[in-house]
């Protein structure tokens, strides 16, 4: 059924009896073109693309929970494309260039919201360096903006800027960066790529691999044997066990990262801003609450939950931030385990192991990368070769010294 | 969480400053010829690649906002129990 | 004028009638007194209008008496003190509270939105996912700015939180969490066997359900047992009774996050009190005895004001004297709401009727009904209600339909035990047939469950449950467990008929009540597939609002369970998140905002430097000296030229105390410093000092400083004052992880040694003012990088280093700390005739760009010692950190950017860091990026802007003209590649 006014208001007055279900639940068939593990946003995007872009239909999304159970739905919905290095700003802009047509080719409303994001500087090196990557966003034909104080100010005047212990200097404005609504985008892209003819399998968790000769030719799992043209993960956060089992070790850790929502308010903050003087980011959501995060809480975790000191240190960024949200309350906290990769960028490629191929380490970003991630791994998969915008994602650069380090911190995940 | 330091006692770990990984073992230059590109790829092997297990992961906690020392933690990644902690310079067992 | 609270009882409940307390809601002035709630003063002075719902705008009233409350939402206090969203049912009334209601415009009574109402049929669950896209950019523009005001419930406030928050830290061996009667009993038993025992409950008074309830425990009243319980707990040194205080979170190893309400319930915190103070609790065992929420039945018209929770009518006929209502019906399917409506009317409350959809209720309770005047009727259902504010319930009975004229219905669906806490570590609560509710499953390591939290409805099994755990947590720990007399009370019986939903109901029947989530919404949820009890919850917003799902998860699932046909544990469950309320973000905070949000590090010289009229600027924790401005100076540019000048042609100081520096000692503190620095130090000779570059083991530059050797065996380290922490951490971890056979310690003495450096051409002309006179500062004494030991100021030890950062003839003096400020005057004085002048962080940068130096700009941590210039430096002798992968391809690939110079080719440009390079002709597109610049200074030497930058090949162009492109600050133009050493390249000041 497409969805438009008018379908809303048929359904307002025949008491909401004609929903169909936005994707059918489908049952594993034993073979598959292209079996995708991990029904995220990221796999489910790989799959719509594969079968629009690519013309291959005969596709398998498989779940191990419900579709959007791990970083798809547990994030902070900041889309952005606000990169530094070449490796990553191309890829990063053509995924916001996918936002912004994103809804109307899905005909699902994932409220992609351009309302912007403010990155705050404190200090002259802070400018600079963030005059160094907003010219690099210009270069790969993003848009940025340097702010000073003063324009800063007439954008959120609530900020502190007078009793800081790291005075605000400015900032760097990407307009066309905001957020969207995470489940919308899981959503949106299930029924689309439904539509198309793929099968969204849930309840449905890999126990291994099906292997001939050296190469990969299926999933063993707990609804059964799924043969596949090819194997392609997409299991950020659980990467490195699901890699495991086709014996392979990988360049990643897994951390927890928590994120916070408060209670619904009416209107405080427009668009997206983070601290540059503490570990700290903030919006507000269509429905009020307050969505922050900051920093990763730093040991190895698949716990999905964090400990108090990077609460504490979250709510001392934003009080000292904005120190009107004291009496502000926290209402949800949660954390979703990130694939840390060893330089802080993704992987997408082929794997080692011929009939496998790869789409991991996408750190505490990859929810902005759904749809290119989406579009370059079903590049990959449908033609073997890596995408132009994706060619720096290579799982050997670590060999060759290629590395792709935003914040030059070397080879530890809990720094990036 | 707290991490129990041989040295101090049991301490919030926000004392500690986390590494990860304590079952690498940095390979001797000394024992591959430098130009074997063998050696390349042990280190290759020691910086980037890791286990990551869901389970118990042997790690290194260093005690920066105590005695300094370098604490190997053995420790469930799946729930953050801990099951044991040894000095670095300790060859003992953590678990 | 207050008017007088009509609905209050003559006599009874848990308030001080001798202490009136006067507040506001909406205006309107009303009377309540000290033990009230806001919600329990508010329905005594007939308040029954409180809110408006937060999809519809429906007229809402008081549903709970507890935290479960869905609707009672209100503005508290206001300006600056504003809190929004706060639940009118667990704030403590005090004198003089101000409360307004929310998400209503103009007014509460007459709210424009309310016409949402009528829309419902067409706002249905997701009904925003599948529209509004149409023309995309009136997203932005109409649809979603329209949607944002009208979400969102209550207003932050608009200026900076007031009040002061605190944390502080507890340690116990039994935590128990709940100061019911599960709670108390743990409490007392753990408490007497001499255990560190802290309990906390959330309410202002401890007793939990014995305040709400007609219960005698041991001949006495339950509120008084209570209160009996509670003074011998605080009696007992070894117990902590903390009211006012939710434990909210659940952490690892033992840790509990709890806040606690210091002055929620003054008008302002008390003098040098916090408003609030969050608890990190260790305990080493923990007892949840966090009791339980009643949950509603789902009906049409189930959220007028009027409707509300049974429990919570007890509560506030019991607790608080108030009768919410004249005339009251109940509707329920369990004998425990029975109970609560038969002890309020015998409290005074007129109970018209008790509807029960069971067909047999037991014969006691009918009989007991009759008694009271109560009709009773069985196997019937509420089918729909009417007014604005409740007036009358449409009931089918067996025999027909019949109306009812009351103006309160309570509802009673059964009860949830709190099992929130023990969900926090992931564990998923089970499903109990018996009780048709989930109680806990894997609870954290070192908590148990009693009473209520534990589906043990009873209150003598609350009792015993509460004693026996309190007692074995203790002896766990290895108290000795002395006997325990808990108090025998008859355990009421627990009947209840699952029921959830009246099907054939007329009209909104809310599931969640906070986010308007109807039963037709978990219908349309089911059509579309979005079965799974997360889906479900995602795409209807099932239990997202701030009551947490308390009154409605269970009841969506049961909804969704009948619509699939599965039972309700084949759905799924309901698991909470922590906190377990909303916690303040100021409470989490705690000092850390403002000024304080950091520690700040002062240098020794700090104050000689304020005096000298410095300004500072933030450098990590560190406040520096940036630059020292004289009268007259019309910007920074020209004081920071005029110090550079001075120190090029005569002498200044600056404060390097900042640095980190490490003393390293030992036999193998040569061959120590061999392996992590990609140059040799072994062979240093004694009182000589040597520049050095570190690198990561991936072969990046880590950092860079110079190191001396004091002596055969002593090493003194300085590093970066950015990574002063992670080069100490570094070495700590080479020493003792990688090569524990080396014999060397290590200590960090930045704190200890304060270092101020002088440089320019006179400097040593005022060293030697400075040194004692057996110190030989001479050229042949203190050659080029010398380091010696010496004294200074009379007898003062020093070290005395001659290093250089500007290019000029310069010196390191080191003392310890607390000599440094005298240090600064005495320099200040031995320069005078020379003029000497105090530079800061600015001059101090112009000039190492002048030199070509590379610092933090370059030290990115994306460098290789190869791109700055530094790898002939690196040993091909000896294995160091970092060698082998800074050999991979990718890092010796002479098409890396390298460091180079740059100048302006129109010379008055001004060149800004951050611009990136591209060659002349080249299209601005990512594949033509040729680097950028890192650090751009004005060059008083040379009398224009120069630069230091990464460019493609750089070493190689040198000469070659490129364009700085940097489109952010609106500037494109040609620059000319140079060497990077714009003064003195071949170093002859420095040895001079």
């Amino acid at each position: 059924m497409r969805y438009s006014f008018l379908s809303i208001l048929a359904n307002g007055l025949n008491g909401q009896s004609d929903w169909k279900p936005a994707w059918r639940d489908a049952a594993p068939k034993p073979s598959y073109d292209v079996v995708i593990v991990g029904g995220g946003g990221h796999g489910l995007a790989t799959a719509y693309y594969l079968a629009k872009v690519h013309g291959i239909h005969n596709v398998a999304v498989i779940e191990k929970g419900y579709i959007g159970s791990g970083n798809a739905g547990r994030n902070t919905t900041i889309i952005r494309s606000n990169y530094l290095l070449p490796g990553n700003e191309p890829f990063y802009e053509w995924s916001m260039k996918l936002w912004e047509g994103l809804e109307q080719e899905l005909n699902y409303n994932a409220m992609v919201s351009q309302r912007g994001i403010l990155n705050l500087y404190h200090s002259d090196a802070q400018r600079d360096a963030y005059a160094r990557r907003g010219n690099a966003m210009r270069l790969a034909g993003a848009d940025s903006e340097l702010l000073d104080k003063r324009q800063v100010r007439a954008m959120y005047p609530f900020l502190d800027f007078d009793n800081a212990r790291f005075p605000i200097q400015g900032g760097l404005l990407q307009h066309r960066a905001g957020t969207a609504r995470h489940d919308a985008v899981v959503w949106g892209y299930a029924r689309a790529a439904d539509t198309l003819g793929v099968d969204i399998v849930q309840n449905c968790e890999v126990t291994g691999f099906l292997r001939e000769g050296g190469n990969i030719v299926g999933v063993e799992t707990t609804r059964g044997a799924i043969r596949a043209g090819k194997v392609a993960l997409a299991v950020a956060g659980s990467s490195s066990r699901v890699a495991e089992k086709a014996g392979l070790r990988l360049p990643i850790e897994s951390h927890v990262l928590q994120a916070f929502v408060s209670e619904g308010l009416k209107p405080v903050i427009d668009g997206v801003i983070t601290f540059g003087a503490g570990h700290f980011y903030i919006s507000q959501s269509d429905k009020g609450g307050l969505v922050f995060g900051g920093d990763i809480d730093g040991y190895n975790s698949y716990a999905q939950r964090g400990n108090l000191p990077v609460i504490e240190d979250v709510a001392e960024g934003g009080m000292a931030l904005m120190p009107r949200i004291g009496r502000l309350r926290l209402l949800r906290m949660w954390g979703g385990i990130m694939d840390m990769s060893m330089d802080g960028s993704p992987i997408i490629d082929r794997a080692p192991v011929p009939g496998l191929y790869l789409n991991a380490g996408w750190c505490y970003g990859g929810f902005k990368a759904t749809p290119a991630s989406g579009w370059c791994f079903a590049h990959l998969i449908a033609r073997d070769e890596p995408h132009a915008v994706a060619g720096a994602y290579r799982l050997d650069r670590f060999r060759s010294g290629h590395l792709i380090d935003e914040k030059g911190v070397g080879a530890q995940p809990n720094l990036h | 969480m707290r991490i129990p330091c041989p040295y101090c006692g049991e301490r919030d770990a926000h004392e500690f400053s986390y590494l990860g990984d304590a079952t690498l073992v940095r390979p001797d230059p000394a024992a591959v010829d430098a130009q074997d590109s063998a050696l390349a790829d042990r280190f290759h092997d020691y910086v980037y690649l890791r286990d990551n297990p869901a389970g118990a992961h042997r790690e290194w906690w260093y005690h920066a906002n105590g005695c300094r020392q370098w604490v190997r933690v053995t420790r469930d990644t799946r729930n953050h129990a801990i099951a044991g902690a040894s000095l670095a310079r300790e060859p003992g067992d953590a678990a | 004028m207050s008017r007088p609270d009509k609905n209050r009882l003559a006599s009874g409940g848990l308030i001080d009638r001798a202490a009136p307390l006067s507040f506001r809601f909406d205006g309107h002035s009303y009377r309540g007194y000290a033990g009230d709630t806001l919600a329990s003063a508010l329905l005594a002075n007939g308040v029954r209008l409180v809110g408006r719902s937060f999809k519809y705008h429906r007229p809402r009233g008081i549903f709970s008496a507890g935290a479960e409350e869905p609707n009672a939402l209100v503005e508290l206090r206001s300006g600056a003190r504003r809190e929004p969203n706060t639940r009118a049912t667990v704030v403590e009334l005090f004198d003089g509270l101000e409360a307004t209601s929310q998400n209503r415009w103009p007014s509460l009574g007459l709210d424009v939105l309310s016409v949402n109402r009528f829309l419902s049929p067409f706002l249905g669950a997701g009904f925003y996912y599948k529209t509004f896209m149409w023309p995309a950019s009136f997203w932005e523009k109409l649809y979603e700015p329209f949607i944002r005001r009208a979400a969102g419930l209550g207003r932050a406030a608009e200026e900076a939180d007031p009040d002061h928050y605190e944390k502080a830290t507890a340690f116990c061996d039994v935590l128990v969490i709940g100061a019911g009667p599960a709670g108390l009993m743990a409490a007392l038993a753990a408490g007497r066997t001499g255990a560190r025992v802290i309990l906390a409950d959330e309410d202002f008074l401890p007793g939990g359900r014995l305040n709400a309830e007609r219960r005698e425990v041991h001949g006495r009243a339950g509120a008084a047992y209570a209160a009996h319980v509670a003074a011998e707990l605080a009696s007992l040194p070894n117990v902590r009774l903390m009211t006012r205080t939710t434990v909210f979170g659940a952490y690892d190893s033992g840790t509990y996050g709890a806040l606690e309400r210091v002055g929620d319930h003054l008008p302002v915190p008390a003098p040098f009190q916090p408003r609030q103070r969050l608890w990190r609790i260790i305990a080493r065992r923990a007892v949840l005895a966090a009791g339980a929420t009643e949950r509603p039945i789902v009906f049409g018209g189930n959220d007028r004001p009027g409707v509300m929770l049974a429990g919570a009518v007890g509560t506030y006929v019991q607790r608080h004297a108030v009768l919410p209502g004249r005339h009251i019906a109940l509707f329920a399917n369990n004998d425990d709401a029975w109970r609560g409506m038969l002890a309020a009317s015998e409290a005074g409350a007129r109970v018209e009727a008790i509807i029960d959809v069971r067909e047999e209720v037991s014969p006691a309770l009918v009989e007991a009904a009759r008694a009271r005047d109560i009709r009773v009727l069985a196997g019937s259902r509420v089918i729909a209600t009417q007014g604005r504010k409740l007036r009358t319930v449409d009931v089918a009975t067996p025999r027909g339909r019949e109306q009812l004229v009351v103006d309160t219905l309570a509802v009673s669906g059964g009860w949830s035990p709190a099992v929130h806490l023990t969900c926090h570590h992931g564990g998923r609560p089970v499903w109990n047939e018996a009780i048709a509710a989930f109680v806990p499953g894997a609870s954290p390591a070192g908590l148990t469950v009693a009473g209520a939290a534990n589906g043990s409805f009873g209150l003598g099994a609350a009792l015993r449950e509460g004693a026996a755990q309190g007692a074995e947590a203790a002896e766990a720990l290895g108290f000795p467990v002395p006997p325990l007399d808990v108090p025998a009370v008859e355990d009421e019986a627990f009947a209840l008929q699952p029921f959830w939903h009246v099907a054939d109901s007329k009209g909104a029947a809310f599931v969640d009540l906070q986010n308007d989530v109807t039963a037709k919404d978990v219908g349309i949820a089911h059509k579309e597939g979005f079965r799974s009890v997360e889906h479900l919850k995602r795409y209807t917003t099932l239990g997202m609002a701030t009551d947490q799902g308390r009154t409605s998860n269970v009841t969506g699932l049961a909804i969704m369970a009948s619509l699939t046909g599965a039972s309700i544990p084949e759905t799924g469950t309901t698991i909470f998140r922590p906190p377990y309320t909303p916690v303040s973000l100021g409470a989490l905070a705690g000092h850390h905002r403002g000024k304080d949000f950091r520690p700040v590090r002062l240098t020794p010289t700090h104050e000689w430097a304020a005096r000298q009229g410095a300004v500072f600027v933030e450098t990590g924790a560190w406040l520096r000296a940036q630059y020292f401005p004289r009268k007259g100076e019309k910007d920074w540019l020209e004081t920071v030229t005029r110090e550079v000048t001075a120190v090029r042609s005569s002498v200044g100081l600056i404060d390097v105390s900042t640095f980190g520096k490490i003393d390293l000692q030992g036999p193998d503190a040569g061959s120590f410093l061999d392996r992590v620095y990609i140059n040799g130090f072994s062979a240093l000779a004694v009182g000589k000092a040597r520049y050095g570059v570190m690198l990561r083991e991936d072969g990046m530059v880590m950092d860079d400083g110079t190191t001396a050797r004091l002596g055969p065996e002593h090493y003194v380290m300085t590093t970066t004052t950015a990574n002063a922490a992670k080069v100490y951490q570094h070495l700590e971890f080479c020493l003792q992880v990688l090569w524990p056979e080396l014999d060397v310690a290590i200590a960090s003495i930045s704190e200890q040694w304060a270092q101020i450096a002088i440089a320019g051409p006179r400097s040593r002309e005022v060293l030697a003012r400075v040194v004692d006179a057996d110190v030989d500062v001479s050229n042949e004494g203190l050659p080029f990088i010398g380091a010696v030991e010496g004294r200074v100021m009379g007898g003062v030890k020093a070290r005395l280093f001659r290093l250089s950062f500007s290019g000029e003839l310069g010196y390191e003096i080191a003392v310890p700390a607390r000599h440094g400020a005298a240090l600064a005057e005495a320099l200040m004085a031995a320069g005078e005739e020379f003029g000497i002048t105090p530079y800061g962080t600015e001059a101090l940068g112009v000039m190492r760009i002048e030199k070509g130096h590379v610092s933090g700009n370059e030290l990115s941590g994306q460098t290789a010692a190869r791109d700055l210039g530094l790898g002939r430096m690196a040993s091909t002798k000896k294995d160091y950190i970092g060698r082998v992968m800074a050999g991979r391809p990718g890092l010796v690939d002479p098409a890396r950017p390298g460091f180079v110079g740059f100048r302006p080719v129109e010379r008055a440009r001004r060149l800004r860091a951050g611009a990136h390079f591209l060659s002349l002709g080249a299209k601005p597109e990512t594949a033509n990026d040729e680097g950028y610049m890192t650090s751009v200074a004005y060059s008083p030497h040379l009398g224009h802007w120069i630069g230091l930058g990464l460019l493609v090949r750089g070493p190689e162009r040198i000469g070659e003209r490129v364009r700085a492109y940097d489109p952010v600050r609106g500037e494109e133009f040609e620059v000319e590649v140079c060497a990077p050493g714009f003064i003195d390249p071949e170093g002859e000041r420095l040895r001079g």
